[in-house]
């Protein structure tokens, strides 16, 4: 994107780069992100005072180069739809900071929320709960633009030209109702609806996931497609690794709220630094027989994320533990191996102290 | 050459595809076809007729008394439902009777929906500080129970139509916000109200396309079947002196008057009764056809 470059020097803007930025990309991020907390608060007694905090999300670092797609993996409940809504500013968040384009999204200063709404697109996961069942598919799909101060006439000739993208003929398409499609029709619907307002950057949560696996190729085809013509960059959240590995550039690990490891996708499904990442690609399922394994290689639940435990959140369930894993936050910081490969675990930091430590 | 044949017949078919049906559309069709709904349609379309051309067709002038013939029986001649304590054709003041009392059933229930359903939308969309000081005024409301308001406010505000519905109305409000309240935070926190917000749309335009399609079906369902309630509750207002005043025709008001017969004419005294118990069961019968109608997994 040249103009954007052009852009950041005329404004002659110099922003702090975020620490977990890739080294190896050059250009200024699509999106970036900075210290970005959320916590649920759970209410309770008489008066519904907030009786302890969920940390869904507890200070993350990462941006997102234009053009790339960042998959976001993790367990349930670790925090990647908290992330996703964030992002859009569905939810609000408690401190932090969210760059797009290198603007601030904010009320003051920096790029309204409305606006990055229109430049950011999010598919949800649910096709069926994220339609309107009372309106049109053309409906629906025109109702951002519409909503927007598009002529209507301007705006359902946008929402059939989106409905081609995806590959449903507009005259068979536009009049329907929701539930008079199919699974995967609705998800391509969905897709349609976030491309109206063309995007810079689509989010993707766990938009596949509900699908049956040929369907499920289809609709990630679909999505490789339509992201070389229209130059779009995607955020991609998912639990199944093996459609994060055919899908990503670099791979985000998330646990319980914390970022665990980032890193190009060769480097994550090859080299797996951190022990968290190791174990679930050890969990995933694998066609040959010899390799199964029956022990799970990770145990039990992920902790409560009301009482996350001290240091390390991973200490709990992680063979690696030792004291001072405990005793201090382990910083998001290159690996030992190499650069673009960012990594939160003292037993992978040089001079951590880990060695030192006691079990 | 077949193959091209092929092809045309399949276009051919696929253009021949049946027109999608909207909601509405679809819930119209299967209330058609209910029969029990279709005969209750039917008879309160005919009690309707008859209001709106009760000049035409009642037989006599419901004002007109006549002492000779006071408290004929059922079927006497040019009486087919009889007369009343004051000699009155009570078929002609049943006809004109069934104006005042449709309207004391609907037009408390029809202001009611649209104020409750505005104040629990409003309060379930914007949640938090709001909903509550909504809530708990509604809850107020709510502590009384719904005859003794009615009367309360009625008796304060004195008998009279305009009086009656204002007190029904209050009466019927608290419960169809609350109604409205629940079936908005369930839709509020539908994906595609998340997917509406995404697109930077404004909340009152969320509101008006996402939120207000899909809440009016269940709040309609559950508003027509306080019609029935309206009626007996205008008429129970009627029947205590506190509703319309004679000598209007109004079913309430005619069984409180006949009420003195029911040892000398209990066909007579029991007529308007039946009258009440017909329409407001036949509203009920609606409104339960129609909810079962829109009860239907999309």
């Amino acid at each position: 994107m040249p103009l954007h470059s052009d852009m950041a020097t005329a404004h002659g803007r110099d922003l702090p780069r975020p620490a977990s930025e890739d080294a190896g990309r050059a250009g200024r991020p699509i999106i970036a992100v900075r210290a970005l907390r959320k916590h649920f608060p759970i209410a309770g007694g008489l008066l519904g005072r907030p009786q302890a905090w969920v940390q869904a999300v507890d200070g993350i670092d990462f941006a997102v180069a234009p053009g790339e797609t960042l998959s976001i993996v993790g367990e349930s409940g670790c925090g990647k739809s908290t992330t996703a809504r964030l992002l859009m500013h569905l939810i609000v968040p408690d401190s932090g900071q969210v760059e797009f384009e290198g603007e601030v999204i904010g009320e003051r200063q920096g790029i309204s929320v409305r606006d990055v709404r229109r430049r950011m697109q999010m598919v949800f996961q649910d096709s069926h709960a994220s339609l309107n069942p009372r309106l049109t598919i053309e409906d629906s799909i025109a109702f951002g633009q519409r909503a927007a101060g598009v002529a209507d006439a301007a705006a359902k000739a946008q929402a059939r030209r989106s409905l081609d993208m995806v590959g449903l003929t507009p005259s068979m398409f536009a009049q329907r109702y929701p539930h008079e499609l199919s699974g995967g029709q609705r998800q391509r619907v969905n897709i349609a609806r976030a491309l109206a307002l063309e995007p810079r950057l689509l989010i993707l949560d766990e938009s596949v996931s509900a699908l049956d696996k040929s369907l499920e190729a289809q609709i990630l085809n679909l999505l490789e497609d339509l992201k070389t013509s229209l130059n779009l960059t995607y955020i991609f959240i998912s639990h199944d690794l093996s459609v994060v590995q055919y899908i990503s550039d670099r791979v985000l690990v998330m646990y319980l709220g914390k970022i665990v490891e980032i890193a190009p996708v060769a480097d994550i499904y090859g080299a797996p630094s951190h022990p968290y990442t190791q174990a679930l690609l050890a969990s995933r399922p694998t066609q040959n027989p010899r390799l199964r394994r029956s022990a799970p290689p990770l145990t039990g639940d992920p902790p409560n994320p009301i009482s996350p435990p001290s240091g390390c959140r991973f200490r709990t369930r992680c063979p690696l533990a030792k004291r001072i894993c405990a005793e201090r936050e382990p910083s998001l910081a290159p690996a030992v191996s190499h650069g673009g490969h960012l990594v939160a675990c003292h037993a992978r930091h040089g001079g951590s102290n880990y060695e030192a430590s006691a079990a | 050459m077949s193959d091209v044949a092929t092809t045309k017949a399949d276009i051919a078919i696929v253009g021949r595809r049946p027109p999608s049906r909207s909601f509405w559309n679809n819930v119209g069709r299967r209330i058609v076809r209910d029969r029990v709904t279709m005969i209750c349609a039917a008879i309160i379309l005919a009690i309707v007729l008859a209001a709106l051309f009760a000049p035409y067709v009642a037989p006599a002038d419901p004002y007109r008394t006549s002492m000779a013939r006071r408290l004929l029986p059922v079927g006497a001649p040019g009486h087919l439902l009889g007369t009343d304590e004051l000699g009155r054709d009570i078929l002609s003041r049943l006809i004109y009777g069934a104006r005042l009392s449709l309207v004391m059933g609907m037009a408390p229930v029809v202001i009611a929906t649209l104020v409750g359903g505005l104040l629990g939308v409003v309060a379930g969309y914007a949640g938090g500080f709001k909903n509550m000081v909504i809530m708990r005024v509604i809850d107020i409301f709510y502590a009384f129970p719904s005859v003794l308001l009615a009367v309360a406010i009625a008796g304060v505000l004195g008998a009279g139509v305009g009086n009656t519905i204002f007190s029904l109305v209050l009466v019927f409000v608290p419960s169809l916000a609350r109604v409205a309240e629940s079936i908005t935070i369930q839709i509020r926190n539908q994906d595609y109200v998340e997917a509406a917000l995404a697109t930077g749309a404004s909340d009152w335009s969320v509101v008006r396309h996402h939120i207000i399609p899909n809440v009016t079906g269940p709040i309609i369902s559950y508003a027509s079947s306080l019609i029935s309630v309206s009626i007996v509750l205008a008429s129970g207002l009627s029947f205590l002196g506190l509703g319309i005043t004679p000598p209007e025709p109004e079913w309430g008001l005619m069984l409180n008057a006949l009420r003195q017969a029911i040892y000398v004419a209990p066909m007579n005294a029991v007529i308007p009764g039946l009258m009440i118990f017909v329409t407001s069961m036949c509203f009920n019968l609606m409104s339960e056809g129609l909810r079962a109608a829109m009860d239907v997994k999309q």
